[in-house]
């Protein structure tokens, strides 16, 4: 018995190498995954100049806040993170008051019309009316230019309301229901009382993918939103990152004035506004990790 | 409990759906949605007719396959390669890691890209002149349009999507493995006959879902990326829509070809989905 352990502990040239190869290859996919995300970091607080010549590499030189002034001062991303902040908060709650109490009941196999009405869900996963008939849809019921266009036509997101469900039906046991039954339970007691405080992962899952999914939004504030003060923190970003926007003391602008010189601070604004963007899912990612990952393999389990 | 989900889904989703009809409709701004006079299938032949139609989708098409190939195969290595790493803690760790662009935003990408492809000054740029790599504008070149989508998508997804993946590898049953090293297979070899029929049945459903999105192309991403010089590679089906609808006002035409792509992707889907049904029993319905 031991000797044949140790045969099978007995590692060949070969599958050396191969180890070696493969914390090799990953170690460099590891590197181009984070160093950019790094090398904006540290480029936001250095010397624009030196960003610019190359001199930064791997440590911040010739620390210089410029960039963040500028932004602080900045009252259109003040204006997108709170709007953002709104919209995300509301639209998430809306979100799990919706989500949630459908997946449980669509989890009960007793529940006769389950069958048809998750066809009725899942066909808008694969189908839909298209963009044109949408947004006149919305111009119709006053949608446009609302800030609930935001919060109401995304209240049901098909693919988490499957991941939940298929938590309900594998996670919570059948006795568990017929106990409370006798009890004198009904199924929104059991509901609330037994099967919502047995379900905290699977909502934190839902609650943090319903979260990053509004943070994220760029879309909608592009073809429903007219108005500049109305508009997410997407739409803002889109006008200093991309379309080089003048920023409030001049700096930026594509053909910007100083020419070469314009265009060092436009740089750095943008890596401190990629930074200030991006920071409050940056900052929650370490906790929310298990989570996410935890949501991708109840969906994986086929209901 | 169903009644708001049932309420949002049926107005959200269903009701658009129902204004399809504009496809066959002259719209009307005094009727509405779906007032017009009937018109048949005349902005489906002024779509299939036009000067624009062949360039939209030779770019819908070609942006979609290769994305589809890359971004369908990458994740599978990873996850083969992640699942080689011994130790819990570095396994999770280069998981962690690889996954994190996953949750940035399509907007902040593109702002990357173009900081870090920047002529000259961009950080990739300059990296890419250590290899005799120069002169190229890679945000403003029709060739350089591809590859850069591809790479950035890849870069940003492969890891989220190779969760899945490893979640299927550390299902194999262990004795496979003891087996697999009594016969004297070698880590390649357990990898081909061991790991990857493993990651079959995942690979089948994903591919029938991917394929049901074979002309969506990221609408948010490519419209981000667009300029006037890279325009003749990059404008595709679903860009073309929100200009002649959104912007353009022509609401029947876009509409038309709204549906067009739409139902080119159910096909798909259905076709992929009865495929995979025969070949190996899988299937989403």
């Amino acid at each position: 018995m031991l000797s044949t352990l140790a045969r099978h502990r007995y590692r060949t040239p070969g599958d050396v190498a191969f180890s070696a190869l493969v914390a090799i290859t990953l170690a460099l996919v590891v590197f181009v995954t984070l160093y950019p995300i790094y090398f904006v970091v540290i480029a936001s607080m250095s010397s624009p100049q030196l960003v610019q010549s190359g001199a930064v590499w791997f440590l911040p030189q010739g620390i210089s806040w410029f960039g963040y002034e500028q932004i602080l001062s900045d009252q259109r991303i003040w204006t997108g993170y709170r709007n953002t902040l709104l919209y995300t908060v509301v639209g998430t709650a809306v979100n799990m008051l919706v989500t949630i109490p459908a997946a449980y009941a669509l989890s009960r196999r007793e529940f006769v019309a389950r069958k048809p009405l998750m066809f009725f869900f899942a066909f808008t996963m694969f189908f839909n009316g298209g963009l044109i008939p949408t947004y006149l849809l919305y111009k119709e019921i006053g949608l446009l230019n609302n800030m609930w266009v935001f919060i109401l036509p995304t209240a049901l997101n098909v693919y988490n309301l499957i991941i939940a469900r298929a938590f309900y039906e594998n996670s919570i046991p059948e006795e568990l229901h017929e106990a409370a039954r006798l009890d004198g339970a009904n199924d929104f007691q059991f509901f609330a009382l037994v099967a919502l405080p047995l379900s905290k992962a699977i909502l934190s899952v839902i609650m943090l993918y319903y979260l990053v999914q509004h943070w994220n939004d760029f879309f909608t504030g592009l073809v429903f939103i007219r108005d500049y003060d109305k508009q997410p923190l997407q739409i803002v970003l889109r006008d200093i990152l991309i379309s080089n926007s003048a920023f409030a003391g001049g700096a930026g602008g594509a053909g910007g004035t100083g020419g070469g010189y314009g265009q060092q601070y436009a740089d750095q604004i943008k890596y401190g506004v990629i930074v200030v963007s991006t920071l409050p899912v940056v900052i929650l990612y370490p906790f929310l990790q298990k989570y996410f990952e935890k949501g991708v393999m109840i969906g994986s389990v086929k209901g | 409990m169903l009644l708001p989900a049932i309420t949002f889904t049926a107005l959200f989703a269903y009701g658009p759906m129902y204004g399809i009809q504009l496809a066959f409709r002259e719209f009307d701004f005094a009727a509405g949605l779906t007032g017009g006079d009937w018109v048949g299938l005349k902005y489906f032949v002024q779509f299939f007719e036009s000067p624009q139609f062949w360039s939209l989708m030779r770019n819908t098409v070609y942006i979609s396959l290769t994305t589809l190939v890359f971004g369908f195969l990458a994740p599978i290595g990873l996850a083969i390669l992640i699942n080689q790493v011994i130790g819990l803690r570095r396994k999770r760790f280069t998981q962690t890691a690889t996954y994190l662009p996953h949750f940035i935003s399509i907007v902040v990408i593109v702002g990357m890209l173009q900081v870090f492809l920047s002529p000259s000054t961009g950080l990739i740029t300059r990296f890419l002149e250590f290899f005799g790599v120069t002169g190229v504008n890679f945000l403003g070149s029709t060739t350089a349009f591809v590859p850069v989508y591809v790479l950035s998508e890849v870069w940003q997804h492969c890891g989220w999507n190779s969760i899945i993946y490893l979640a299927a590898l550390s299902n194999v049953d262990p004795q496979l493995y003891e087996a697999a090293k009594i016969d004297g297979a070698n880590k390649l070899q357990i990898i081909r006959h061991v790991d990857i029929p493993a990651l079959v049945p995942t690979m089948v459903i994903l591919f029938i879902l991917t394929m049901g999105g074979v002309l969506n192309t990221g609408f948010e991403k490519i419209f981000l990326m667009q300029n006037t010089l890279n325009l003749p590679i990059s404008e595709v089906i679903s860009t073309y829509v929100y200009k002649i609808g959104i912007v353009g006002n022509q609401f029947s035409y876009s509409t038309a070809i709204g549906l067009f792509n739409t139902v080119i992707n159910f096909a798909f889907l259905v076709i992929a989905n009865q495929i995979a049904k025969r070949v190996s029993n899988t299937s989403l319905w």
